[in-house]
């Protein structure tokens, strides 16, 4: 049986986990439920960090975005966070179902730590620093020393993740992923870019086809140069398309029982070359 | 309105469907009114009590443990730390099941718990009950099994000749269907190999159910099911006691599709109920319920036709495998299925189908919607278009062409003597008007869905067309009759009949047919059981509303005459002069009338009867004779946007038009029309059990998905084509599975047409067409 604390503020949090480091958090419990009902984790010491206000809230800076880990993908989804993060918004679309997505926080796919956790590529995509606290007080990361391995995070025992800061640059964002139904899928394969006119820069980060969460920093390079940035002018299709295929080079998918290797790599080539054009388009974007 | 039908199954206790019957009094709650359940809304509250709600005093929870292997000998097992843990009531093996160690549908193969040997993953071993579930579980963790793993017997077509799997041998059945010239050859022909994946009925409620001993040794079963009887016999024989010491009631089923037609827990739970002589509860979770069931049989099926130039087809030739995997359940009939309705609802003067399902170290397989007729419908309505396609000429023109009917003969020689409307079925279908379909600027409305992959650019449309049929009832002369009683008093009527409902809307039809035949509004529909009542047989091959329809049917004409003759004595007029109708007893001559009420107070009318179709013949040796009852087919068209680049697809439209006799209720129609292509469309696209020497990859629904609200599109329904079926009450045919059979194929040809790629598999996977 384990021994659940329900904190209601992030120093009660903090306080349950100095006393047993070992705790498990548990959010919206949409991963921790489904693994502890399965047998696969029997947590001796719960600390429930849904009401925890902190952790709930979310702020908007012109060139910033700071999102609590206790926000669901119902509030990542919501205006005005949505207008400001709109690839966030668009990857927290395509999470499970409404009631997964009412209780499902940012914190838990971080702490979950999936490849196929989709905020993640957008966080990455997104440049942001993790920032966790803990018994040696806060630390920031980046997304790749944040997560490690295949659900694995460079946590410590005790330490809890209280908000993701990322950048909100001027251009385009897009999120596209890939499962075998239209809806409620866990990511066959998935791609986060972004355009920073200020930066003069493409960014792109990749989901479900790498141990990690890679970021196509080469492709990102090419394909920064070739874009027309003070004119706005569309991408030409053949660097599009060259920059399909230099991100998938960046991606190193295996065969599983979801998907092959070389669909997964397939596909996101084609998923880089759709994201760039969108981000560069004329008119209005869409985003349905 | 109120002429009486001529051939009511009269007196006695034994009627047989013969001729068809008018309807006599539709009313608004009767035979073909739109009633609704009297399960919907609990079932939409979450008020309504499924088998895993199930609660007793004081009661043990049951968890099973299965093999990790596909294929193992067992070298001993060491049940000593499970014993050891407190909270543990009982930890049984193969040694404690006292009457026959093994059960099954058609050949009784599979133990009731693994003896000496594992054959497939999932197979139970040992059972564990105890005070909590998790220590039940755990309890069965602490089992100590050592295994011998040996190698996995995986390929349905090599297993004919590898060294057998099990003492009967690694053959369920093989079938040779020779019909007409077979030197004939025709001037076109076209060849292909087809597959089809292994599909799971993915019913919501996963198996459960709670058994209770009583002192005298007999036990009493609660559980979902799709057959009480069949259960209860081979129960029975399992615990080495007599079928009366067993009492089953069907509990609240969650669905079922074929899969509730094994054993699963059964025999489980009452083993542990006598053994602890208490409650014993059991609820599969999801991943268990993967392994804990048959599935659709996977199947290879290599065809050839010959046609005239004309487009008349002149012969088929197909060789069919199904892999049955490693136990019996309905393989053989299954293989039957297929290999019958190998060439589709069509006329063909010369065949040669072989059919052979063969035993592996696969998850076993059996029953599920459709049953072996999906997966040849597949791969002959994909040799239909490669023909049209081969002839030049229209697909559908070329079905309508050699569209079999009434008068002709199927490959198996039977002639059709029934109503089988292949062709209306067809015409309806292919020419019903094409919904107007604006491609979407919503690019959840596009390939991709929610993931915004696909914008309106990036797709190709195309449009597929599919036909198929089916037996309905069982087949080769097998008598699946059904019983059913009716009881009337105080102006109610009560019914009684263990058929199994599954969702298939019995609950509702039974009380139509009690109105619309006593003219009562009243009705009773007592609890499925065994203890008062005959078998009703399954609730599968499309029969329930034909068989125990029809035995509620006969049984409330029976009652409604023994209260006619009554009160015809008391006027002194005669009972044919009298009608049953809005609660009263009225003479056609409007002279008198009496409340039913009245005449039926504290009386106890009453009738128990036996219903059975017409009987039919076993195959010979060449795969001929009339082994079937009757036959439903339906047609489907699909329209697809395909993204040809990520291989995915958005099915756009369904339209079909389907043989059901008569339209019973119209909303529970439409119900089962709608479900039914919701399974085919997942069996195109996406449902597939994933194996890896003989291990299931995707036992959750994390991984075997199924089509949600964003896949499934708007179902047209261009008609019910109503052509009432001699014999069968009300005219009426079984509608569950024909909407499953050529649905898949549609939508396999309409992603064939969007992207001119061959695509001789499904489900399709995004894959097939990407890089296809
Ligand atoms: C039906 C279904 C569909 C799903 N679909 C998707 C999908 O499409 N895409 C997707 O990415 N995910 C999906 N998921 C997974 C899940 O919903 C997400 O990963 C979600 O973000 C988890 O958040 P949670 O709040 O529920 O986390 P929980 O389950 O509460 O926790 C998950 C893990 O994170 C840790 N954790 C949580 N919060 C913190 C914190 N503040 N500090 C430190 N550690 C923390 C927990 O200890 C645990 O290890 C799905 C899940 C289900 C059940």
């Amino acid at each position: 049986m384990s021994d659940v604390v329900v904190a209601r503020s992030l120093d009660e949090a903090r306080g349950a986990l100095a006393e047993h480091p070992d705790a498990t958090v548990l959010a919206g419990g949409t991963d921790l439920m489904v693994e502890i009902n399965r047998g696969l984790r029997r947590p001796s010491h719960v600390v429930g960090v849904a009401q925890v206000p902190e952790l709930r809230d979310w702020s908007i800076a012109d060139d910033q975005v700071i999102v609590g880990g206790g926000v669901t993908y119902t509030e990542m989804m919501t205006t005005p966070l949505a207008d400001a993060a709109p690839a966030l918004a668009q990857a927290a679309r395509t999470v499970g179902s409404p009631p997964i997505r009412n209780a499902g926080t940012l914190g838990g796919n971080l702490g979950t730590a999936s490849p196929a956790g989709d905020t993640l590529p957008v966080l990455a995509a997104l440049n942001a620093q993790i920032v966790v606290v803990g018994p040696d007080g806060e630390r920031r990361m980046a997304l790749d020393e944040f997560v490690v391995g295949v659900k694995r995070t460079s946590l410590r025992p005790g330490e809890l993740i209280v908000r993701a800061e990322m950048d909100r640059p001027t251009g385009r964002q897009e999120f596209l992923k890939i499962g075998p139904r239209n809806a409620m899928v866990i990511s066959m394969a998935g791609l986060a870019l972004v355009a920073d006119h200020d930066a003069r820069a493409v960014r792109c980060a990749l989901g479900a086809v790498a141990a990690g969460i890679p970021r196509a920093r080469d492709a990102e390079a090419w394909v920064s140069e070739r874009i027309d940035w003070d004119n706005g002018a569309g991408v030409d299709d053949s660097v599009a398309d060259e920059f399909g295929q230099r991100v998938a080079a960046a991606s190193s998918p295996i065969d599983d029982h979801r998907s092959t290797a070389a669909y997964r790599r397939h596909a996101i080539a084609v998923l880089a070359t759709r994201a760039l054009k969108r981000a560069f388009a004329q008119g209005d974007p869409s985003d349905a | 309105m109120t002429s009486e039908a001529a051939n009511t199954a009269a007196g006695g206790s034994t009627a047989t469907g013969t001729g068809a019957d008018t309807i006599v009094d539709v009313g608004t709650r009767g035979v073909g009114a739109d009633v609704g359940r009297p399960d919907g809304v609990p079932k939409v509250q979450g008020r309504f009590a499924f088998s895993s709600d199930l609660w007793a005093d004081d009661f043990l929870w049951g968890h099973t443990l299965r093999s990790p292997h596909a294929s193992a000998l067992i070298r001993g097992v060491d049940i000593g730390p499970a014993v050891a843990m407190a909270g543990v009531y009982a930890v049984l093996l193969a040694d404690d099941v006292p009457g026959c160690p093994t059960y099954g549908l058609e050949h009784g193969d599979q133990p009731a718990l693994a003896d000496g040997q594992v054959r497939y993953v999932g197979e139970p071993v040992a059972l564990v009950a105890a005070d909590h579930p998790d220590i039940a579980r755990r309890a069965a963790e602490a089992i100590v099994v050592d295994y011998e793993v040996t190698e996995p017997l995986t390929d349905a077509e090599a297993a004919p000749t590898a060294a057998p799997i099990h003492p009967d041998g690694n053959v369920f059945r093989e079938i040779t269907i020779r019909h007409g010239d077979l030197d004939v050859t025709g001037e076109v022909t076209v060849e292909g190999v087809y597959e089809v994946g292994m599909q799971d009925q993915a019913f919501m409620g996963p198996e459960s159910g709670m058994a209770l001993p009583d002192e005298d040794g007999s036990v009493e079963l609660f559980v979902s099911t799709q057959w009480l009887h069949v259960d209860r016999e081979q129960i029975a024989a399992c615990l080495g006691i007599d079928e009366e010491k067993v009492r089953l009631t069907l509990a609240g089923v969650g669905g079922a599709f074929g899969a509730r037609e094994d054993l699963s827990l059964q025999v489980h739970l009452c083993l542990l109920a006598l053994h602890t002589g208490k409650p014993v509860k059991m609820v599969y979770s999801r991943d268990e319920s993967f392994l804990g069931h048959v599935h659709r049989h996977p199947a290879k099926m290599w065809y050839r036709h010959h046609a005239d130039r004309t487009g008349r087809l002149v012969k088929v030739e197909a060789r069919i495998v199904l892999d049955g995997g490693a136990y019996a359940s309905t393989s053989s009939a299954v293989i039957a299925n297929a290999s019958c309705f190998a060439a589709g609802p069509y006329k063909v003067p010369a065949a040669h189908i072989t059919g052979l399902a063969a035993r592996t170290n696969n998850p076993p397989c059996g029953a599920m919607r459709g049953f072996g007729a999906v997966q040849t419908c597949f791969g002959h309505e994909s040799q239909m278009d490669k023909l049209a396609a081969a002839l030049n000429m229209d697909p559908v023109e070329l079905r309508l062409l050699n569209a079999i009917g009434p008068g002709d003969r199927l490959v198996t020689g039977q002639l059709i003597t029934g109503t089988f409307p292949t062709a209306e079925v067809i015409r309806q279908c292919a020419y019903a008007p094409e919904a107007e379909i604006p491609l979407s600027d919503d690019r959840r409305d596009l390939p991709g869905g929610s993931g915004r992959t696909t914008d309106a650019a990036d797709t190709v449309r195309g449009t597929g067309f599919a036909v198929g049929f089916k037996n309905l009832m069982f087949s080769e002369g097998y008598d699946d009759y059904s019983s059913a009683a009716c009881r009337v008093s105080d102006g109610v009527a009560t019914i009684t009949c263990a058929c199994a409902e599954v969702g298939q809307g019995f609950v509702t039809l039974a009380q139509q047919i009690a109105r619309t035949e006593l003219g009562v509004d009243e009705v009773i529909l007592a609890p499925a059981q065994t203890a008062t009542i005959g078998s009703a047989g399954s609730s599968s091959a499309s029969r329930q509303t034909w068989m125990s329809g029809g035995a509620v049917q006969a049984a409330c004409r029976e009652v409604r005459a023994q209260i006619l003759a009554d009160v015809a004595a008391e006027w002194g007029v005669s009972p044919d002069g009298l009608v049953l109708r809005d609660g009263l007893v009225v003479s056609l001559d409007g002279q008198q009338e009496a409340l039913l009420a009245q005449v039926t107070a504290g009386a106890g009318y009453e009738a128990d009867v036996e219903y059975h179709h017409a009987p039919t013949e076993a195959l010979d040796e060449n795969g001929q004779g009339n082994a079937h009852v009757s036959f439903a087919c339906a047609a489907h068209r699909a329209t697809v946007d395909v993204d040809p680049d990520l291989g995915l697809v958005r099915v756009r439209d369904i339209t079909t038009a389907q043989d059901v006799g008569r339209i019973l209720n119209p909303t529970q129609a439409v119900g089962q029309i709608e479900g039914g292509i919701a399974q085919g469309l997942g069996l195109a696209l996406m449902e597939e059990i994933v194996l890896d020497d003989g291990l299931v990859r995707n036992a959750s629904f994390t991984d075997y998905v199924i089509p949600t609200t964003l896949d499934m599109p708007d179902v047209t329904i261009a008609a019910f084509v109503e052509e009432p079926e001699p014999g069968a009450p009300y005219g009426a045919k079984g509608i569950g599975e024909p909407p499953t059979i050529s649905s898949s194929a549609a939508i396999a040809a309409a992603v064939r047409a969007a992207t001119g790629q061959d695509l001789p598999r499904i489900p399709i996977r995004p894959a097939d067409i990407a890089l296809g």
